[in-house]
């Protein structure tokens, strides 16, 4: 009886020998040298893999990170500064510091201010209802409302309002990895510098028509009237084609475009109430507490569910 | 034995209500919105501005390019403005508007050519004719027909087919011309043959247009080399690949032209307008148009300007009637669901299509059941389940893979899935993503 242990455990033992002999060989003779540096790049990077920085994934991205000479054009949207930071010291690159952004909504074109005219049948997805036609209301440039954004989103900051039937952006969740800036086919959503306090002014529309055509299809449309334009003190106002577009990085956010604009399409956020109170701009207000409201609710919700 | 193609093809009811109704001349529409992108190509370049007036056929907007095509003025007038309308495409367009001058005689003239069949041009002036007087595909892809027509060198073309199957249901635009304008044809295709230097042609006729194909084949019986086909009825005969196969049993290699075979096909309300053009001086400036369905006053088949908006064709057969849902331009199967009645009459739009409530509504799709209907009916060969999920899933690479360009967009596996799953619609932009790769690969 002992025979038939002692062979087996020679028999074993050998066998191991003879593999650990064969792994060995083949590792030294088919090994790959990886730099370690992008183990260590890859560790910090936030591992979302949402390809915001323009690599499939945070591994790829890490990689070009290592090899490339000057990585001052690379960034990683979800990291942002300090991530890109932490980098920076590993490697010993130079690494330029950007300004955070978020994504946000230029179309403000809800269910009552922006009537449908006709009904689609098709498959809701934005993608093929943007090749069919110019949409279920009468502006060919607004938001489709079938939510491919919001599929397209990893990081929850995105919803559709049942109401609006627009999707709204949970400016906390926002990671500006661009994932939805580039899918929507009508290009609503701009990413737009975070500045303090997450302030914002920018117009909410990107109708071309000219202004009766495009007030006609949706009340809250961009008329191209310029008086914008005319009162920015810096001139951070540009009219393109009937409409007119707030360049982010001259404007102080000092708002004196929203109160002349007459359809309301330029939008605030997250600015405290003014103290002299005009007819016009409670209303706007009221919409922007509104927004407010829900991103609280909202990012309270995912909070508990997490 | 009749003659059609093997692969697939399905049976829808035919409706032809209009069969029966002559083409009538319509009212003059009071203002024409004329697009400039009305062919497969490159938009036309407008070369008339606001407050110019245009005579009745003349160049408003050349050709920018080889595949592209000039349009003509419908009408006699002044161009009012030069604005932004929605066209069949569902987008806005650009579009010249002209108003109609209420005292040109040239508008209100109903000239009535005589028939003409000594043709006096030499080949080269007919194709440059051609080009010239904008004339495109009539049957609804409308693509430019010189380009079709310019043959190269090393090509050998044998037999010119021509395209009177009219396969889709309701449509009887076709129809009705080859009854009427039978002997033009049969000089339009002389036209052609001798522009070509071909001695074959063939007249591919569906059977349920008997009286046509009686009719063709009296006409065609002292020409020389000039057949008629009597085709089975079966939906889509009027592709041009499936029509190549019906009646010379040649098969067309996929992501390949007639052109490869030896064959161009044209279809017949083409071939009448290459007909007046060569024979006429006249430019395509208006078209046969069927406007039907189920619950119109007055269906019927008009001549129309190019560029008059639907509504004035509306206002002709009696107006939209109560619990109407969907306007399609063109048939039910390969047509297009228009924005508005302001939408204009193109060269592309074989028929007005109003549908009502009951007809119009698409059933909720639920999953595949697997039962292969689809792939049964596919006149292509292909797996449209196979390719519609491919597209869902964007695996764009696979799905061309998968031959998803060949798709010529029938509709059959739509009309035919007992789960009403959107075959087609992600099929289509299966191909637009397929394509747009493509572009940008090359």
């Amino acid at each position: 009886m002992t025979d038939s242990v002692l062979y087996s455990v020679f028999l074993l033992a050998s066998l191991g020998i003879v593999a650990a002999v064969v792994l060995y060989v083949v590792s030294k003779k088919f090994y790959v040298y990886e730099n370690p540096l992008i183990a260590d790049v890859d560790e910090i990077l936030p591992g979302a893999n949402c390809a915001g920085c323009g690599s499939p994934g945070c591994k790829s991205f890490a990689e070009r990170l290592v090899n490339t000479e000057d990585i001052s054009d690379l960034f990683c949207p979800v990291g942002g500064n300090d991530i890109m930071k932490e980098v920076a010291a590993i490697l010993g690159k130079e690494v330029v510091e950007r300004d955070p952004t978020v994504a946000v909504l230029r179309c403000q074109g809800s269910c009552e201010v922006r009537p449908k005219t006709t009904e689609y049948q098709g498959p809701r997805t934005c993608a093929i209802s943007a090749m069919v036609y110019s949409g279920e209301t009468d502006c060919q440039y607004g938001c489709l409302g079938d939510g491919d954004c919001v599929k397209v989103c990893k990081f929850d900051a995105m919803y559709m309002d049942e109401a609006t039937g627009l999707p709204v952006i949970i400016t906390d969740n926002c990671t500006s990895c661009g994932a939805c800036v580039e899918e929507c086919p009508r290009d609503i959503i701009e990413m737009r510098p975070r500045n303090k306090r997450d302030l914002k002014v920018f117009v909410g529309c990107l109708n071309e028509d000219k202004g009766g055509i495009a007030k006609k299809s949706c009340s809250v449309a961009c008329i191209g009237c310029s008086k914008c334009e005319d009162i920015c003190p810096k001139d951070a106002v540009v009219m393109v084609n009937n409409l007119a577009y707030i360049d982010p990085v001259l404007c102080t956010l000092c708002r004196k475009c929203v109160d002349v604009c007459p359809t309301h399409s330029i939008i605030e956020t997250n600015f405290p109430p003014k103290k002299v109170k005009k007819e016009v701009e409670k209303k706007v207000e009221v919409k922007v507490a509104v927004v407010k409201e829900q991103i609280v609710a909202e990012s309270k919700k995912s909070k508990t569910d997490a | 034995m009749l003659k059609t193609f093997p692969k697939g093809g399905i049976h829808p009811p035919e409706n032809k209500i209009t069969s029966s109704k002559g083409i009538k001349r319509m009212t003059v529409p009071k203002v024409v919105n004329v697009p400039i992108a009305q062919h497969i190509g490159i938009p036309a370049e407008i070369v008339v501005d606001k407050k110019d007036k245009v005579e009745i056929g003349q160049v408003i907007a050349k050709s920018g390019g080889f595949v592209s095509s000039n349009i003509h003025a419908p009408v006699a007038g002044v161009v009012t403005k030069l604005d932004m309308i929605i066209d069949t495409s569902g987008y806005k367009k650009q579009c010249i508007v002209i108003r109609t001058d209420a005292k040109d005689e040239a508008n209100f003239e109903e000239k009535e050519y005589p028939l003409k069949k000594n043709i006096e041009l030499e080949p080269k002036e007919i194709l440059k004719r051609i080009s010239e007087y904008g004339i495109v595909g009539l049957g609804g892809a409308t693509f430019p027909s010189h380009v079709k027509l310019n043959v190269r060198e090393d090509k050998k073309i044998d037999c010119l087919i021509i395209n009177g199957v009219e396969c889709e249901p309701y449509l009887t635009a076709d129809h009705r011309l080859m009854l009427e304008k039978a002997e033009e044809i049969v000089v339009g295709i002389k036209i052609l043959m001798f522009a070509l230097k071909i001695d074959k042609a063939v007249i591919g006729i569906e059977n349920n247009k008997k009286d046509a194909i009686n009719l063709f084949k009296n006409s065609v019986k002292n020409e020389v080399g000039i057949e008629v086909a009597a085709l089975k009825v079966k939906y889509p005969q009027g592709g041009e690949k499936q029509l190549v196969r019906s009646i010379l049993k040649r098969e067309v290699p996929k992501n390949g032209l007639p052109l490869d075979v030896g064959v161009i096909v044209h279809n017949v309300g083409t071939i009448f307008a290459i007909y007046e053009a060569i024979q006429h001086n006249k430019p395509l400036i208006e078209r046969v148009v069927t406007v039907t369905g189920k619950n119109l006053e007055n269906p019927s088949n008009f001549w129309v300007k190019i560029g008059t908006p639907i509504k004035d064709l509306i206002a002709e057969v009696g107006g939209l009637p109560e619990g109407t849902r969907k306007l399609v331009n063109g048939g039910p199967m390969m047509g297009k669901a228009i924005k508005n009645t302001d939408v204009p009459v193109t060269k592309g739009t074989s028929g007005i299509l109003v549908i009502s409530e009951d007809e119009a509504s698409r059933g909720e799709a639920k999953n595949c059941i697997r039962c292969g209907e689809c792939v049964f009916v596919c006149p292509m060969g292909l797996e449209p389940h196979l390719l519609m999920n491919l597209s869902e899933k964007g695996l764009y690479e696979k799905a061309s893979n998968e031959d998803i360009m060949t798709c010529i967009e029938c509709g059959s596996c739509s009309y035919v899935c007992p789960s009403h799953r959107p075959l087609l619609d992600y099929i289509r932009f299966g191909k637009s993503i397929v394509k747009k790769l493509e572009t940008s690969k090359n």
